[in-house]
């Protein structure tokens, strides 16, 4: 809502704040000014000129020599532009005048003749774009006057941010009343010069009405409540009032013309939309407010556009066809021109959801649509016709006929809703008396009904119908009213929640911190992805080159990763939690699964004269696999070699990584050597590991670590240099030897590999390290020896494998 | 006889004993007795298998010599440098100490992620605990059970992406207030963060999906005082203890009486002293309405609360006077590595 700050003082009396104090008062009511616009800011010295004459100018064919009277004696000025006329008022510059951009009038000779100031453009002046010719004043300007004031520009329009629920806030008189308690604590309207409000008669009925040959009639009573039509004959349509002009600019609207302004003006004083339609227009001299028939599938709206119809929408018709779009626009077919006489003058109250739900299906909202969507004020109607009708009389010279068509039901019945003082105090916490609460309350527009047993029952005005209908909502207007900042904040005790910490936050937690000590940086990333990358489609996207919501987050990953690579860093090792999202039963909401996935390119270590640089490879890759499975799974994970599998997805490359399983056998994350082909790298980049984890919903707590005592005896070790076919992984000899190594058996390790010379074709030389203890007593080397006897004979007999002896 | 595996092993567990003697012995004597004992020309062990050599097939020998060799010159080495420690002359003991250090990579959390911890970390101290509730979720939780009917313009101010018939991806993260209380009895506090999602273009402060921290109190006679004591009490840890925090009416279809929460922070001059900035929006809160209580299944005569929603991408952004909110979904690791600690 853009509100002048001028109009707004008209409306309080005795309000004494600038127009930065009035924001900031309007911020603390709940309507916060996101931004002031002073339209004069530097056009101070420009007056309103009028033209006295206009004469070729002697040595140049496209001037003109003007005689302007500037309110300081006729000078004579030298004029570009081609529209200049005689007798005509312009905004007017004279010598020693400085405009916008530090630009100085001077006394010229332009062509041998002498000029004393300007005649301006309005981008001359920074007030629009048009530069084709000087601007042209249409109205009542007194030459010399202040161009500023005569224009309104003298004023700070105010841009109010207004809540979805606070309709009545879009209007001046609705914010006025926000800031009469800073004034006397109370609202007038404005007299408007020269203009008497009449008190029109009205001639009634709950669906049509006929009079001054005009028909009115309301056919869905349900989306229109009530429909009120003046007519005004005799008008004469031209250029508004000055006065009408500067408060109209003073809301940073443009005035268009005396009946259009005269609506507009009402609207943005009272908040009630008005439309006048040309009643010459109108076929039938019928006015029908219905939905449109099945063969009614257009109508085109003021702004020239053809608006297609359908069936639930609410039209405003004449005897045969659509004529407006109710409460969203009018029609270009009985719009008002200069060469109207009579006007049909709409003012209604239609369905808030009808309104909304045709201005949605026509893409579009107007400053009508708007208030109408969010609600006018139901006892309001009369008032704003009445004004209306009177200011088009007293400044286009019509005269009303007849009495206001007023179809619907004329009484409003207002909500009386009862507020108990126990609660007011149990919600905002500190106790309010009757008196007080009254006395906040009644400036709303609140009017209490009676009090019984410390219930005070409020009639909610009109105004406020729309959003205030309970208890809990004249206890937040308690509070506004009061002001938030006067209530204490005071902590006082509170009793623990019943809430458990969510586990997956907890486990999260642990590997952020896990993985960021291990050197890798956390992403994050939009969920959305393109086609081929989720099987989740979002309906309405606004990007469609990413309309999906993804499976799995490596791509994303992998997308970051060439823009590092793509500005030279070589290094990336980057992790992201977040969701996956799968296709469940249709209609249903999709299955989300928690992901952690991570990618490693570049250099092992960061670069050290003490060793040689190494590329991250597969074993930091399964190091890191390992770690966070078991975290994660609380060790009841395994991770697994991928045999003869791609990954399962396309992103590795095959036999190149690992699987997760969980306790059930479910694969529940994958890794590897990421396809090059997925990466877009420079032939410098490394390659890039990749691996992506489903986490679980809810995981496990970490298991508590049972202590076992320290060890009293020593242990036995015995080396194992062993021939290993090459079929046979040296995770499954591992397995094997810990499965068979007995109890005594404390530990295993490799702690060497070789191929090549010396190793017979075929197999690797694999070296063991066995740890071997009791906890009661000194192994003896005999038993030991036994021990690994068995296990090489074990490991001969089941997998070839020979020691190196 | 031995045959080459045998006196690879034998040479590498002689290296690893040699080693170890070597690190052990803290003087000239017992690293002499160490040579002696390893590399000593006659009786020295490693001089005792290379001159075993002759008596292998000539075709290992190679492969052994190089071995035998090549702990020769190691456990040379590493008597050399010992000794060097030992005789206690510094610099040859740890070198130039000039060098650069041996660091591993430096990794860190993502700096939004740090927004949420530290706020996390508040709220933690105040009692509260940590809730989830899905990304995806219907009409009804994200808008209808909030006491937002569709049709009302308060629906429209958030643009919604739908997945489906009344399936959308959460606009917010108020639905986890329902979910919260529908399958817990209050007392409830918790904190909910979550990505949410807006039909919004990436411009310099939208993205189509962002981050929000959601918080919910549900008790008996928990009050509008509370409300404002708790979150004033909030920003003050967080911004400082001289933060002046300031309540706006404003308009949540699912909280009332609504507010917005404003700070003002200090910025210190070159002179030492202090500025106030503009008011900054921290967050959209009020008291829970009771319709939304009661949508969850708890009597709201009896249980009042409070509840609100904030931004932890904007406010990484003036924290850390990041510009542009796209600048933290690049994840170029040269930005995220500004982050680390």
């Amino acid at each position: 809502m853009n509100a002048s700050y001028r109009w707004l003082l008209e409306l309080v009396p005795g309000l004494d704040l600038d127009a930065e104090a009035v924001s900031e008062h309007l911020a603390l009511r709940g309507a916060p000014v996101e931004d002031t616009h002073a339209p004069g800011a530097s056009l101070e010295d420009v007056v309103v000129g009028e033209v006295l004459e206009s004469d070729p100018h002697p040595n140049a064919d496209r001037l003109t020599l003007c005689t302007v009277d500037g309110g300081d004696g006729a000078v004579q000025v030298v004029c570009g532009a081609p529209n200049v006329k005689v007798g005509a008022r312009y905004p007017f510059a004279p010598v020693g005048a400085v405009l916008p951009g530090d630009f100085r009038i001077k006394k010229a000779k332009i062509r041998g003749e002498v000029s004393q100031g300007m005649l301006c453009s309005a981008k001359e002046l920074g007030l629009g774009a048009d530069h084709q010719g000087i601007m042209e004043l249409a109205g009542d300007f007194e030459p010399g006057a202040s161009f500023v004031e005569a224009l309104g520009l003298d004023d700070t329009t105010l841009d109010v941010e207004v809540t979805a629920n606070r309709g009545d806030l879009l209007s001046h008189l609705g914010l006025a009343r926000e800031l009469a308690p800073a004034g006397e604590g109370r609202v007038v309207l404005p007299e408007l010069p020269g203009v008497e409000v009449l008190e029109l008669e009205y001639r009634r009925d709950a669906s049509r009405v006929e009079g001054a040959g005009v028909a009115v009639e309301v056919r869905e009573p349900a989306l229109c409540p009530r429909y009120l039509g003046a007519i005004v004959r005799n008008v004469t349509v031209g250029p508004s009032p000055a006065w009408l002009q500067r408060r109209l600019r003073g809301t940073g609207a443009r005035p268009i013309n005396n009946v259009v302004d005269a609506t507009n003006y009402v609207m943005l004083e009272l908040g009630q939309p008005l439309h006048a339609f040309d009643l010459g227009k109108l076929s039938g001299s019928e006015v029908v407010v219905r939905q449109p028939e099945s063969d009614e599938v257009h109508v085109t709206t003021l702004d020239g556009e053809r608006r297609a119809l359908s069936a639930d929408m609410l039209m405003i018709c004449d005897a045969e066809h659509p004529v407006a779009i109710a409460g969203v626009m009018g029609g270009l077919d009985s719009e008002v021109d200069e060469a109207t006489t009579d006007l049909f003058l709409e003012c209604a109250w239609f369905d808030p959801k009808s309104i909304r739900a045709t201005r949605r299906a026509l893409g579009m909202s107007t400053d009508a649509s708007y208030r109408f969507e969010r609600g006018i004020d139901p006892e309001g109607l009369e008032r704003a016709l009445a004004r209306c009708a009177s200011l088009i009389a007293a400044i286009a010279g019509g005269t009303v006929d007849g009495p206001v068509l007023d179809c619907g039901s004329p009484t409003y019945e207002a909500d009386v809703v009862p507020l108990r003082l126990s609660r007011v105090e149990r919600l905002l916490g500190v106790p309010f008396t009757g008196d007080e609460v009254g006395r906040l309350l009644e400036p709303l527009g609140f009017v209490l009904e009676h009090e019984t047993n410390g219930t005070l029952h409020f009639r909610i005005p009109g105004f406020r119908s729309h959003d205030v209908h309970r208890e809990v909502d004249l206890i937040e207007e308690v509070a506004r009213s009061h002001g938030y900042d006067a209530f204490p904040s005071e902590l006082g005790p509170y009793r623990p929640g019943t809430v458990p910490d969510h586990p997956l936050f907890r486990l999260e937690d642990e590997l952020r911190g896990k993985l960021a000590a291990r050197g890798l940086f956390e992403a994050q990333t939009p969920a959305f992805v393109p086609e081929g990358e989720g099987e989740v489609e979002v309906a309405n996207p606004l990007a469609t080159t990413e309309p999906f919501m993804r499976r799995t987050l490596l791509p994303s990953l992998l997308r970051r990763v060439e823009y590092n690579l793509a500005r030279g860093n070589r290094d990336v090792r980057l992790f992201e939690f977040g969701t996956s999202f799968r296709k469940a039963e249709s209609g249903a909401p999709p299955l989300e699964r928690p992901n952690l996935a991570m990618v490693l390119t570049g250099r092992r270590r960061p670069v050290h004269w003490s060793y040689p640089s190494e590329s991250v490879d597969v074993w930091d890759l399964k190091s890191l696999v390992e770690e966070v499975a078991t975290q994660a799974y609380r060790g009841r994970s395994a991770v697994r070699v991928a045999q003869n599998e791609n990954g399962g997805a396309a992103a590795f490359e095959p036999d190149s990584g690992f699987v997760v399983h969980d306790s059930d056998g479910s694969v529940v994350g994958r890794a590897g050597k990421v396809r090059d082909d997925l990466v877009d790298a420079p032939a410098w980049a490394g390659d890039v590991w990749g691996f992506e984890l489903t986490l679980p919903d809810v995981p496990e707590s970490a298991p508590v670590p049972t202590h076992v005592p320290l060890p009293q005896h020593p242990a036995v070790e015995r080396d194992l240099a062993l021939l290993v076919p090459d079929g046979v992984p040296a995770g499954t000899v591992l397995d094997t030897l810990r499965r068979d190594g007995g109890t005594q058996l404390e530990d295993v390790l490799v702690f060497d590999l070789y191929e090549g010379t010396g190793v017979p074709e075929g197999t690797r030389s694999i070296a063991f390290r066995l740890r071997f203890r009791d906890p009661e007593r000194t192994l003896k080397d005999e038993e030991v020896d036994r021990v690994v006897e068995r296990l090489l004979d074990g490991l001969g007999e089941e997998f070839g494998v020979r020691s190196r002896g | 006889m031995m045959n080459q595996p045998d006196l690879t092993n034998a040479l590498r567990t002689l290296e690893r004993e040699a080693l170890e003697r070597i690190a052990s012995a803290n003087d000239a004597e017992a690293l002499e007795a160490v040579r002696v004992d390893y590399l000593g020309r006659k009786e020295g062990r490693v001089s005792q298998i290379l001159r075993g050599l002759g008596s292998m097939p000539p075709e290992e020998r190679p492969a052994v010599g190089q071995e035998a060799n090549r702990v020769k010159d190691e456990l040379a080495r590493a008597l050399d440098r010992r000794e060097a420690e030992v005789s206690g002359v510094e610099d040859h003991t740890y070198g130039d100490r000039s060098l650069p250090a041996r660091d591993p990579w430096r990794g860190g959390l993502h700096p939004i992620t740090q927004a949420v911890d530290e706020i996390w970390e508040i709220f933690r101290g105040l009692g509260f605990s940590r809730a989830r509730g899905p990304e995806a979720d219907t009409e009804w939780y994200n808008f209808e059970a909030l006491n937002t009917p569709l049709d009302h313009p308060a629906a429209d101010e958030q643009d919604t992406l739908y997945l489906a018939d009344s399936v959308l991806l959460r606009s917010h993260t108020s639905p986890v207030q329902m979910r919260t209380m529908e399958r817990h009895d209050p007392p409830v506090r918790v904190l909910a963060p979550g990505w949410v999602y807006r039909r919004d273009t990436y411009d310099a402060t939208h993205t189509p999906a962002f981050m929000q921290i959601e918080g919910l109190v549900i008790d008996e006679g928990v009050t509008f005082v509370d409300f404002k004591a708790t979150l004033a009490e909030f920003a003050r840890r967080y911004w400082g203890s001289d933060t002046r925090v300031r309540f706006r009416p404003s308009f949540f279809p699912f909280t009332e009486p609504s507010a917005e929460v404003d700070v003002k922070r200090f910025v210190t001059r070159p002179d030492g002293t202090r500025e106030e900035t503009d008011w900054l929006e921290i967050m959209g809160a009020g008291m829970v309405d009771p319709a939304v209580i009661e949508n969850a299944g708890h009597d709201p005569e009896r249980y009042t609360g409070w509840a609100f929603g904030m931004g932890p991408g904007r406010i990484a952004m003036l924290k850390h006077g990041v510009s542009d909110l796209r600048t933290f979904f690049e994840n170029d690791v040269r930005f995220l590595s500004q982050f680390a600690s």
